[in-house]
């Protein structure tokens, strides 16, 4: 098995006229935060879903957890989780209806569940609201509860795309906190984000711009090398294309 | 793996029971669609605008006019207009049909001699003709036969042979009695079909089903995970309806009970699966009730023997109704129902409706698309 949580070469998804993603090569060792960046359209939401299995690439291979992203889709399955950026919850389910469901679906038995709830309740700070519709949460606490649902079968990488859009500054800090948390224990995390902040946060981060990787580094070298202060000096610079 | 699809069917369980609106919806829907077809849809002749001419004014005219308007049958709208008028008559619908009866028709009768009583139809409508003339025909041979029996100058000619239908099953000919079975299998049809597909492309549209597909979840555990909680939703839908529609219309279950039951399983399965197949290629639940009604209603009314007899249609509709699940399940239901067939009555129905259950999952697994487009 390689070392390579993610390990793509000129992966391309073209829709119709338009190429999504334009021929992107990366690797992500195990247990690194790796951050995806990018305006909107950029092409980030495309490259997850292509390494999740939900898109066929138009072009290139690559593996995830050591399987091939076309052949072996479904071993890969089992080895992911995936928390999409609509943070996709059963309203009308309560919080532990529907981390039940979600362990369900991967065939998880019904003890190891409950263990798994009882730890994830605990872990996201949810004792006390178990039983309450997840309608009825505000939209952070939906976030950590599909960030749970996303976690619940101990994938070895977890993707997310976009998880903090539309939370509030608190509540991202503490999510944050959960995705370090998770980075300790050794799960590889790839998270897409178009907060700046968030990406000195990340031990790698990729910008993408018009569907190519335009940068792959570590965020603090790219202070260093762009002379800027923040990593949004920094994207705005390579968004524009200055430096290059 | 089947811990899989007991996930996937007790969530949809608790949805479908959390929701008691829709749920309503779901139950009461099936009646609403009962008694507004039921009554609308009617074939029982009743109140035809009729006009009589009686030229004869003696007893024997009037009681045969007060035989002709005796039943709920005609509507008397003119009497005694001028023969030339009947052209404006039928034009101005006032009078689909005119009873001349000639003023010699009590001294024929007296007489012996054939009265010849006219009866001008408006045929513009072949059907409502067909059943003017019978039901007349019928009414002036009753009336024939007492004055026959008092001249026995008439008997002397008898014909050779006469018909005397006897009716079996549906021995007051209330097209109700027909319809009300024919009718359970066009709603079941319907309600299945949107269950299913609207089921499934929520979820597409919530996004949630997204989250499905990164799961190893295959389609058939999707597909059956969805098809059966609606299997109990529709069968507790066709059980009120049969039971609603069998004492409201009036229409007994002459045979066994619980071998209706059974068969409605079967046919409920058909229209779930055909809803999963269209929720496969459809990306809203607007469009998704769009075609479930278009593959399920207009080719149960039209298609299936609910009013045509499939035997009188073109070869190709005939080929079409073929594949209609409710052609068959309107041959069963009205087999038990009206004629009280037992299971081996109904098996070969049966058989083609099971065959069509397993193609229609097989189907619909097989187009379930795990990956996005």
């Amino acid at each position: 098995m390689s070392d390579w949580a993610v390990d793509v070469r000129d992966l391309t998804r073209v829709f119709g006229s338009f190429t999504a993603v334009d021929h992107v090569s990366f690797s992500v060792p195990r247990g690194e935060i790796f951050g995806f960046l990018g305006a909107n359209g950029a092409g980030k939401t495309t490259t997850i879903r292509m390494l999740c299995g939900l898109l066929l690439p138009s072009e290139g291979n690559g593996t995830v957890s050591g399987y091939d992203i076309i052949r072996d889709y479904e071993k890969i399955k089992l080895r992911i989780g995936y928390m999409s950026q609509q943070f996709s919850l059963y309203e009308d389910l309560t919080a532990r209806e529907n981390l039940e469901f979600y362990g369900g679906i991967y065939g998880l038995t019904r003890r190891r569940i409950r263990e798994r709830i009882a730890e994830t309740l605990g872990s996201l700070g949810f004792s006390g609201h178990a039983d309450t519709l997840a309608a009825s949460f505000p939209t952070g606490w939906k976030q950590r509860l599909a960030l749970g649902s996303a976690l619940l079968h101990e994938p070895a990488i977890v993707f997310l795309d976009e998880p903090t859009s539309g939370v509030d500054p608190v509540s991202r800090r503490s999510f944050w906190l959960l995705i370090y948390r998770l980075a300790e224990r050794g799960t590889t995390v790839f998270v897409t984000t178009h907060y700046m902040d968030e990406a000195e946060y990340c031990n790698r981060v990729a910008i993408m711009r018009q569907g190519r990787i335009v940068e792959i580094e570590n965020p603090q070298r790219l202070k260093e090398r762009y002379g800027a202060a923040t990593m949004q000096d920094v994207f705005l610079k390579v968004v524009r294309g200055e430096g290059q | 793996m089947n811990r899989v699809l007991m996930a996937i069917f007790r969530k949809e369980m608790i949805q479908i029971f959390r929701d008691p609106q829709s749920l309503i919806i779901v139950l009461v829907m099936p009646l609403l669609m009962l008694f507004l077809y039921g009554y609308a849809i009617n074939l029982d002749m009743k109140r035809i605008d009729i006009a009589i001419i009686d030229e004869s004014r003696t007893p024997e005219s009037r009681s045969l006019v007060a035989h002709v308007t005796a039943a709920d049958f005609f509507h008397v709208t003119a009497r005694d207009i001028p023969t030339t008028s009947i052209g404006e008559l039928f034009n101005a619908r006032t009078a689909r049909c005119v009873l001349i009866i000639p003023g010699d028709y009590a001294s024929g009768l007296a007489a012996g001699v054939d009265p010849q009583v006219q009866l001008v139809i408006d045929a513009s409508d072949p059907n409502v003709a067909g059943f003017i003339t019978s039901y007349v025909g019928e009414v002036a041979a009753k009336e024939g036969a007492p004055t026959a029996s008092a001249s026995p100058a008439l008997e002397a000619a008898p014909s050779l042979f006469s018909v005397s239908p006897r009716i079996f099953y549906n021995p007051e000919m209330r097209s109700t009695v027909f319809y009300v079975p024919g009718l359970i299998a066009l709603i079941l049809g319907l309600i299945t079909t949107v269950l299913t597909s609207i089921a499934i492309v929520r979820e597409r549209e919530t996004g949630t089903m997204e989250q499905i597909l990164v799961s190893p979840a295959r389609p058939r555990q999707i597909i059956m995970g969805k098809i059966l909680p609606y299997t109990l939703i529709a069968f507790i839908d066709g059980l009120l309806i049969l039971v609603v529609g069998s004492l409201w219309f009036n229409v007994p279950v002459k045979g066994s009970f619980l071998l209706v039951n059974l068969m409605m399983l079967i046919y409920i399965l058909a229209g779930l699966s055909l809803g999963a197949l269209i929720s496969t290629r459809v990306k809203s639940q607007a469009d998704a009730f769009m075609r479930a009604q278009a593959v399920t209603n207009l080719p149960t009314m039209m298609l299936s023997v609910f009013v045509f007899p499939v035997s009188s249609m073109p070869r190709m509709f005939q080929l079409v109704s073929a594949a209609v699940p409710a052609t068959y399940f309107m041959q069963i239901i009205r087999g038990i129902i009206l004629k009280g067939n037992t299971i081996s009555d109904v098996l070969p129905q049966a058989g083609i409706l099971l065959g069509m259950d397993i193609l229609l999952v097989a189907l619909s697994v097989r187009s379930f698309r795990v990956r996005l487009e």
